[in-house]
């Protein structure tokens, strides 16, 4: 149930966040709930289908040429987010759109077309490459999805200079080797290479690094944020990571059991955050330096997406959680000039 | 007082088809009684090797080829089986494993598995007492003693990590070695573990071995720490001496490859090349194809984990 008031600060923010400015992707009132598996009685019992609420009505539009951080821990949704935002899943609810056209509703052999504009890089490049295909495979197949390039030859020309942009040179050396003859990094840098072979105009990059060691995150980050830059392309950055989020992207939203706390440029998030949540994920971090005092940690966990707290979704393990947050859920407002918080205490 | 743990020269090698894979070399280091060193390093720097050496749980190909783990003045590696299980492990010296998701039993209760580890490491104990004994480890670790009647899949991972380190302490160890603790949890949950572990390492005066290759983590939980790469300990101090003046240059970069969530925005850094096959590792210093100090000395002799700068500060770096 909506009253007017809030649906006309509804419309505002969603205008904030969107219109009047260059932006590549927006999503309005995004939902996506799985249905959860049942045994036999429980279908014969219950009524209501059980749901987990994986995302759970969020708004917000991603700038032409930025990087995006969407950050939080497991179970927050970012992951569901990114898959909803280049249609690998379909929406519950709510419309997105890709450079001000709703891709919504659009069919599996409409959507086909606009994968030659929309790519995903994902966690695991042991899992994410196909064992039996060479590198040149690897990253000619969207070519020869999007029938582009019309010779062999010209196909080959592409693979290289893919090859070439995440650094992996000379390219022959490459070309005709199989997956598990390459290092976790080399991986990595073949599935980047595959995402931007087609210069896409959108990309999201779901925890690319994660699974690397430390000593080489840090090359496949650059080099991602190098292509960005020279391809033009934008890109949502799913991460736990808060300290890489920060070094990596232009503007970084928190996510909670499906619903978006806060948003704003990183410095900003990182060094002054509002959200309760925000600042204790933060205050978790931990640092790398042993004269270092931790403060105080909170205590619980991440509860159930199928059955979030009403109100507020932080109010269980927020300090400053009072009556309003257990009944009214806060919406995500402009607090100060493109700095988007969900929480009772700024309203 | 004589150390807790004094590790001498371990060396441990797994055999494969291809030869010696040789993940731990050489490596020497001390614990103090209420001590915790940290191993930090990456994939295949032999850390988890070490920790595996140290009770003496390696898979089947891995064999201890040199060295002595000294543990109260007795050395592990030389001691039967059937001692280390009834001496040792548990008794002596305890583990925590990575993966706090998959250590329990699916199909028994938590407190049944904790029961079972006290009645098999102490004689005399009948099964009410080990499980008065489970409640009150689980009130220790900050879970709820009723929970002993649960089984895993009830806990969440916070409270499956909690019960895992209540396990470990069941039979009041002198040592626990945790292996990578609260790597698989989301960032607030890993620091409430950590700080239990800290607040427990206090109150019972442990000794502790924390391998991880986060050096954050260990900057927060030790006091010595010890970096290996490549199967060796390249750089051995206190905390403050690794993380204030690193000597070694793969510390170095290993140190600035870490974004800090503090300070400004920045390009980040990284080590390049990738670590070396232990199979054939390098001639020489390990490090040497990637560092960007090399020597002609460097690709000549390993060199030696000697005393540079204060205190008790090592190095293995021929530019010391």
């Amino acid at each position: 149930m909506e009253n007017i008031s809030e649906k006309t600060v509804e419309e505002k923010r969603v205008e904030a966040l969107g219109n009047g400015e260059d932006y590549v992707i927006r999503v309005e009132k995004l939902k996506k709930h799985f249905p959860l598996k049942k045994g036999f009685f429980e279908t014969l019992l219950s009524r209501e289908e059980a749901t987990v609420k994986a995302v759970d009505g969020i708004n917000f539009a991603v700038r032409k040429g930025e990087i995006l951080g969407l950050a939080g821990e497991s179970g927050s949704g970012k992951t569901t987010t990114g898959r909803l935002l280049v249609r690998l899943v379909p929406p519950t609810e709510g419309s997105i759109y890709f450079n001000g056209k709703d891709i919504t509703k659009l069919t599996e052999s409409e959507v086909r077309p606009l994968r030659k504009e929309m790519q995903i890089i994902f966690q695991d490049p042991f899992e994410s490459l196909d064992p039996r295909m060479v590198v040149k495979d690897i990253i000619a197949e969207p070519l020869r999805v999007q029938k582009i390039g019309r010779t062999e030859g010209e196909v080959e020309e592409r693979v290289k200079q893919a090859l070439v942009d995440v650094e992996m040179v000379p390219p022959d050396e490459y070309l005709f080797r199989f997956p598990h003859e390459l290092s976790g990094g080399q991986r990595q840098r073949v599935a980047v290479a595959r995402a931007f072979v087609l210069n896409p105009k959108f990309v999201v990059a779901d925890e690319p690094v994660s699974m690397l060691d430390v000593s080489i995150r840090a090359e496949i980050l650059n080099l991602m944020v190098d292509l960005v830059q020279k391809k033009g392309s934008t890109v949502v950055f799913i991460t736990h990571d808060l300290a890489v989020a920060k070094h990596v992207c232009d503007r970084i939203a928190i996510m909670y059991l499906g619903k978006i706390m806060e948003i704003s440029g990183s410095d900003k998030l990182i060094d002054s955050p509002l959200h309760p949540y925000t600042q204790a994920l933060i205050a978790a971090v931990p640092i790398p330096d042993p004269s270092y005092k931790r403060t105080d940690v909170i205590s619980g966990e991440i509860p159930s997406p199928v059955n979030p707290p009403p109100g507020c979704r932080f109010n269980t393990r927020c300090p400053y959680a009072h009556d309003r947050c257990l009944i009214e859920e806060p919406p995500l407002v402009e607090v100060e000039a493109d700095h988007y918080v969900a929480c009772h205490l700024y309203t | 007082m004589p150390p807790v743990l004094d590790v001498q020269d371990l060396t441990t090698n797994y055999l494969t088809a291809r030869g010696w894979v040789r993940a731990a070399e050489d490596v020497n280091f001390k614990v103090d009684e209420g001590e915790a060193l940290g191993i930090a390093g990456e994939s295949g720097s032999g850390k988890t090797t070490v920790a595996l050496s140290l009770l003496k749980i390696l898979p089947k190909n891995g064999r201890i080829r040199k060295g002595k783990i000294l543990f109260e003045g007795q050395d592990v590696v030389a001691m039967s089986e059937g001692d280390m299980r009834k001496k040792i492990r548990w008794d002596g010296i305890a583990i925590i494993f990575q993966g706090a998701m998959n250590a329990f039993n699916p199909v028994y209760k938590v407190g049944d598995q904790i029961v079972e580890a006290i009645l098999a490491h102490e004689e005399g104990v009948d099964k009410k007492t080990a499980l008065e004994r489970a409640r009150d480890l689980f009130q220790m670790v900050g879970v709820e003693p009723e929970r002993v009647d649960n089984y895993p899949h009830e806990f969440s991972g916070g409270m499956r990590q909690r019960a895992l380190i209540a396990m470990a302490l069941a039979a009041n160890p002198k040592l626990v070695v945790a292996d990578e603790p609260g790597t698989a949890l989301d960032v607030i949950v890993q620091a409430q573990t950590l700080k239990l572990m800290r607040e427990l390492k206090a109150r019972l005066n442990l000794s502790m071995v924390l391998i991880s290759h986060d050096l954050s983590i260990i900057a927060e939980t030790c006091e010595k720490v010890a970096i290996m790469y490549a199967g060796r300990i390249v750089e051995y101090g206190s905390a403050e001496d690794i993380y204030n003046e690193p000597l070694h240059p793969y510390t170095q970069g290993l140190i600035k490859a870490f974004p800090s969530i503090k300070g400004a925005r920045t390009r980040l850094v990284s080590i390049p090349g990738q670590p070396p096959d232990l199979l054939n590792p390098p001639k020489g210093c390990r490090f040497n194809p990637r560092c960007p100090y090399v020597m002609d000395v460097c690709r000549g002799e390993v060199p030696l984990l000697e005393k540079a700068g204060k205190g008790d500060h090592l190095v293995a770096c021929y530019l010391y």
